[in-house]
């Protein structure tokens, strides 16, 4: 069965322009992602399905960009071939964005190319899409970023641009499928049932200690925490963050499997574990809660006591597989 | 310094260095013991272990170098009727526990010959099967399958074996089993949600493109 809403929504809207090269794919999506129970899209929110790099091939751009192009995605889904310059941990950019960082419901990448520069509560100014890239290397991948303007950086702006292709820059509309949309919270979430629950349906590919695998210095299943995952100042601490990405994505290939109580118990469970520091520690992991709590922390467990046994999280020095805490990056900007 | 608490799990660690090979469990499989077994196993899998792609007919698998915990659960999966196959089973019927390691450990130390059914597959074709396997069609939300099976779809752990240089007339046909609820033993669903999504093409495409790719000549210790 074919939907039409996606025809309706190109007839009389500023969405003609995110759509006009993708026609017929974009259909197949939608049909796709509302068969498997995702949302269909509001009647005002702006629907982009990104062009794939078989698009890339056919398009008539330099082919110097498509080479570089090209080079942003196979850093995008090879991020380990910077590991131990820019990345500490054996995380991919498309472990947590899947689809090479094209499928909505799992935080697509091409929104950060047409709402940036932007103000970010995080770091409290206006960041740049390089400096939002420079966020995901310095928590997500616990690392250090590729320079501002160094070759890599240039790359992967690249791929995130030409993922946006067509869209308006800042975009009035919502975005369709943007981040990971948290289901409603429960009432309660519960470790004990987080913790069964990922015995029963995550440990068989990230491993009962939540040390995911990796093959030949090959990531094949990302670790969920650990030296080898997203530190305490990833997006992902959130718990609303986890639950969301984990009830639209997992099991792989089977999303939206488990009920919004599961997916917030496991997210709640697998943020109850340690990881390395948070960047922004100042040695005191009270302190450190107390400066990002507000803007941040609020969502995570970083500086509770754990349900299951009193331990308080976060409360040590541990930088992971890197040896240091805090790139210099991470620095306010005023304008002034 | 042995105190009671400890006595009981140090006599037993004890024993089951001391214990006669008879009287262990069936967990290690021993290769040159599987050879004998094996022996009801090569007029189809032959000799070497590489099996035979079948244009008409059933096409039987490559076992060699495959992980031998996955060929062991696979064998007792045709005993207890979790997986079935008319030819299969009265064939795993035969074996004991022990031979099933045994069998399964001989198996995975044999060195993989390439894959058949492939040759044939037009330039396309193999382009779609090479998308499939390595990226994935997510309009359709078919993951790739080196998401599970690993790089260069060689296979990873005793979950997701090896498919790199499997013959294409048996991944057709177990894609097609997963499909029609006639393979139901793999964990969790994995497979048969993804092999749900897929066409005739696809399928085709895909055991045509993975059939042509070299299998793991060494697995490597899995690191942690």
């Amino acid at each position: 069965m074919k939907l039409t809403f996606s025809r309706s929504v190109i007839a009389g809207s500023a969405f003609f322009a995110a759509l006009v090269f993708a026609g017929d794919q974009t259909d197949d999506y939608l049909t796709t992602l509302t068969e498997l129970g995702y949302p269909a899209p509001a009647d005002n929110q702006l629907v982009h399905i990104p062009p794939t790099l078989k698009d890339l091939e056919q398009s008539s751009m330099h082919p110097e960009l498509k080479r570089v192009i090209r080079r942003g995605h196979d850093l995008f889904t090879d991020t380990q071939q910077l590991r131990g310059e820019n990345v500490f941990n054996n995380m991919n950019c498309s472990s947590c964005h899947l689809g090479d960082g094209r499928m909505p419901f799992s935080a697509p990448v091409w929104p950060a190319a047409v709402t940036l520069p932007n103000y970010r509560g995080k770091n409290d100014h206006v960041n740049s899409l390089e400096e939002r890239i420079a966020g995901c290397f310095t928590y997500s991948m616990n690392g250090k970023p590729p320079d501002y303007g160094s070759d890599n950086m240039l790359a992967l702006a690249a791929y995130h641009h030409w993922l946006a292709r067509g869209v308006t820059m800042y975009p009035e509309q919502p975005i369709y499928g943007r981040g990971f949309p948290a289901p409603e919270r429960p009432e309660e979430v519960s470790y004990q049932r987080g913790e069964q629950l990922y015995k029963e349906k995550c440990a068989i590919c990230h491993g009962d200690n939540g040390e995911g695998l990796r093959i030949r210095d090959t990531t094949v299943f990302p670790a969920p925490w650990g030296n080898n995952s997203y530190n305490w100042g990833a997006g992902m601490v959130r718990v609303s963050s986890a639950a969301g990405f984990v009830k639209n994505n997992m099991p792989l290939g089977q999303p939206l499997s488990l009920t919004d109580q599961e997916a917030w118990d496991v997210a709640h469970f697998m943020n109850s574990q340690e990881r390395p520091q948070d960047p922004r520690y100042t040695g005191d992991v009270a302190e450190t809660l107390e400066k990002y709590g507000p803007t941040f922390h609020k969502h995570s467990l970083y500086g509770q006591k754990r349900e299951s046994d009193g331990k308080v999280l976060g409360d040590h020095s541990n930088t992971g597989n890197k040896d240091f805490l805090k790139p210099d990056t991470v620095r306010p900007r005023t304008f002034e | 310094m042995l105190t009671v608490k400890h006595l009981p799990t140090t006599i037993l660690a004890l024993s089951t260095l001391t214990l006669p090979g008879w009287l262990q469990a069936a967990t290690e499989g021993d290769a040159s013991r599987g050879a004998e077994a094996a022996a009801v196993c090569t007029s189809c899998h032959q000799a070497d272990g590489s099996g035979k792609h079948n244009e008409q007919g059933e096409s039987w698998p490559q076992l060699a170098g495959l992980d031998a915990g996955y060929l062991a659960k696979q064998l007792r999966d045709y005993q207890s009727g979790r997986r079935q196959n008319a030819t299969m089973k009265p064939f795993a019927n035969m074996l004991s526990d022990q031979q099933i390691v045994d069998v399964a450990q001989f198996y995975s130390k044999m060195a993989p010959r390439p894959g058949q059914g492939g040759e044939s597959a037009s330039t396309e074709v193999l382009q779609r099967g090479r998308i499939l396997a390595q990226r994935g069609d997510w309009s359709a939300y078919i993951v790739s399958c080196q998401s599970c099976h690993g790089p260069d779809n060689q296979g990873v752990g005793t979950v997701f074996p090896g498919i790199a240089g499997q013959h294409a007339g048996y991944i057709v046909a177990q894609l097609e089993a997963w499909q029609a609820g006639e393979r139901t033993n793999d964990p969790q669903d994995l497979m048969g949600t993804i092999a749900r999504r897929m066409n005739d093409d696809d399928i085709r495409a895909v055991a045509a493109w993975l059939a042509n790719q070299p299998p793991a000549a060494e697995l490597e210790e899995i690191q942690p």
